[in-house]
């Protein structure tokens, strides 16, 4: 089954709406709440990437028996070092975005942490594409 | 994810009952649909809050209620009495004379079930938890209410044991003399309480020989003050009643946990307010609170459902009180209770309770996932006006029932005015209801 949010460029108001909507269907699927929270942890974080740094975008969320795959594409600017963004506590959140308690750099970072798998497609002046795969299977 | 044992103690009386909604609606986890216009409650989902008898025009919930008599069983008869009780009576009676009257209808040994808050003290115990903020367990309706709607915040229920529960252990150790002629018994203001103690498997059950609702023990005491009029007027003798701290006689209040807490703390009280607020923070990433006081009646355990005394004039009463007793608890009750101390050494930890995945359409993942989808376009058809008629809560819930092939979209109304034909086409899509498990099928048009 196919899900999609959009979420808007630098609307802060609406940061972690389209993963509070996704954890709704999450919990009608009998899954382990454990898990449920790993999706929300990176789903959010990647939610808020997409208000603070890009132009805006969208959730494409597949939900399966054995795995869900949440794609969040946005429409650039894209990261010029992926590397470097994936650094723990490595940031170019404005003032501003700080101020609000985002931009610890930590988002990337733990998306990682909590997906069993991650993809990351971008380049600068293009678009960012993260895909990220959680298993299902019991006993993990 | 087991204890599917779990008792209730909430019950539709199906002669009084007129199929209103009024429960349905209010019903905090979803439990309840109307068919063949009446009530009905889901045992796998109803979390004995009390919420539906509360709001029932119609005095059609019952709640269990076991008998004074039960005392007889025992040759002592121990009564663990919250505060909450002596509040309930007018400022006509003292708290001597209702505590006179409380032996006079049975009890041969009468504990404050708050002087478990100043034992957990004394024996240096702390709340803990695998999450922070901290949720206390206090309230058993909250408890399971997290465990049914909000699986993600289970890990932070705290798991240690509640002063009552302490009380009782403390009771059962400084009397353990007496041995099996020893009674128990717990004075309950909610069908909470009651559901836990009639669990099998739970401390409560384990703890207490019976339980005893507040109205019950309310009206024989009373009866006895207003009969005895005289007798009771001279009655100031120092009966064996452990005194307890300020803070512990106001544990039950609103804020009576949270104002006692290191570090940020919240009270949240009344079933509706505590749902609005765990919805959120379900959602939280990072909060600063670590403690959080939920009480699903208003004001705390003086808005329970059994109370007799209006919920603003009892706070009032315990707060007023609170105010003539000490800060530290006197000498020889400590005393008293460090004698008793190991009997509670690796004895204040629960076992940490269970998520209960009841929420979901189904236990198998594939066929949840088809219902699902069918949820969406069943709800597409659906007017959105979440009327009840049909029985459900909600459009939302008659989709889901749907999609669990335990209703039928001919039980919309509001399609069946506006399209009659439509309305059979659609519900010859979706299928009809099987005859369910009791037998009830009300909505073939
Ligand atoms: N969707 C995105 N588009 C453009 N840049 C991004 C995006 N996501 C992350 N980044 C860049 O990567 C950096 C690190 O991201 P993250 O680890 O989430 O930390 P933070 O969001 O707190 O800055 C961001 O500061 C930003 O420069
Ligand atoms: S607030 Fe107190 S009286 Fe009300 S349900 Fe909870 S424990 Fe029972
Ligand atoms: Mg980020």
């Amino acid at each position: 089954m196919r899900q999609e949010y959009l979420v808007p460029a630098q609307d802060f108001s609406v940061a972690g709406v389209a993963s509070s909507n996704l954890k709704r269907l999450l919990k009608q699927l009998n899954i382990n709440p454990f898990t449920i929270k790993r999706i929300m942890v990176a789903v959010f974080e990647a939610e808020v990437n997409v208000i603070a740094h890009s132009y805006g975008g969208r959730i494409v969320c597949d939900l399966e028996e054995e795995e869900i795959t949440i794609q969040v594409i946005d429409t650039g600017p894209g990261i010029p070092n992926l590397d470097l963004a994936m650094t723990e506590g490595w940031s170019t959140a404005s003032e501003q975005v700080r101020e609000l308690g985002y931009g610890a750099g930590m988002g990337l970072p733990n998306i990682k942490k909590n997906c069993d798998h991650l993809t990351i497609q971008t380049k600068a002046g293009e678009h960012t594409h993260i895909t990220m795969l959680f298993c299902l299977k019991e006993g993990e | 994810m087991s204890d599917a044992g779990f008792h209730h103690s909430l019950q539709v009386l199906n002669d009084a009952c007129k199929g209103c909604t009024h429960c349905m609606k209010r019903c905090p986890t979803g439990a309840i649909r109307i068919a063949k216009g009446k009530a009905w409650i889901s045992a796998e989902l109803c979390i004995d809050c009390g919420q539906c008898m509360a709001v029932c025009p119609n005095d059609a919930i019952k709640i269990e209620q076991d008998p004074l008599s039960q005392l007889q069983r025992f040759t002592y008869r121990v009564g663990i009495i919250p505060a909450p009780f002596f509040a309930q009576f007018p400022d006509t009676f003292t708290v001597t004379q209702v505590l006179s009257a409380l032996y006079d209808i049975g009890f041969t040994h009468i504990y404050l079930a708050e002087t478990g808050v100043d034992i957990l003290d004394i024996l240096e115990a702390k709340e803990k938890a695998q999450a922070l903020p901290l949720i206390s367990n206090f309230c058993p309706a909250v408890q399971r209410l997290i465990q049914i709607r909000y699986p993600l915040l289970v890990e932070n229920l705290t798991r240690l044991r509640s002063p009552a529960q302490v009380t009782a252990i403390f009771a059962k150790s400084e009397l353990k003399a007496l041995g099996e002629s020893l009674g128990i018994f717990y004075l309950t203001p909610c069908a909470a309480k009651i559901a836990q103690f009639k669990t099998e498997g739970s401390e409560e059950h384990r703890l207490f020989d019976g339980i005893i609702n507040f109205d019950t023990a309310y009206n024989q005491v009373s009866t006895l003050l207003a009969r005895d009029k005289e007798k009771y007027a001279n009655q100031n003798i120092g009966f064996t009643f452990p005194h307890c701290t300020r803070k512990a006689l106001r544990w039950s209040l609103v804020k009576g946990q949270s104002s006692n807490q290191s570090g940020r703390a919240l009270a949240v009280d009344e079933m509706h307010n505590v749902i609005e607020f765990l919805d959120i923070l379900e959602d939280e990433q990072e909060t600063s609170l670590r403690f959080l006081e939920l009480d699903a009646c208003a004001e705390g355990c003086v808005g329970g459902i059994l109370t007799v005394r209006n919920r603003f004039l009892a706070t009032e009463q315990l707060r007023h009180w609170s105010t003539a007793l000490p800060k530290e608890l006197s000498q020889d009750l400590v005393e008293r209770i460090l004698v008793q101390s190991p009997s509670f050494e690796n004895n204040l930890c629960l076992k940490a309770p269970q998520p209960m995945q009841v929420m979901g359409l189904d236990k198998d993942r594939s066929k949840a996932l088809q219902k699902l989808e069918k949820v969406d376009r069943i709800l597409a058809a659906l007017p959105g006006i979440d009327c009840g008629l049909c029985g459900c809560p909600s459009c939302l819930a008659l989709a889901q029932d749907v999609a669990k092939s335990q209703a039928s979209l001919r039980q919309c109304v509001v399609l069946k005015l506006k399209d009659p034909k439509e309305l059979n086409s659609l519900a010859r899509i979706w299928g009809e209801r099987p005859t369910t498990a009791n037998g009830q099928k009300d909505d073939q048009a």
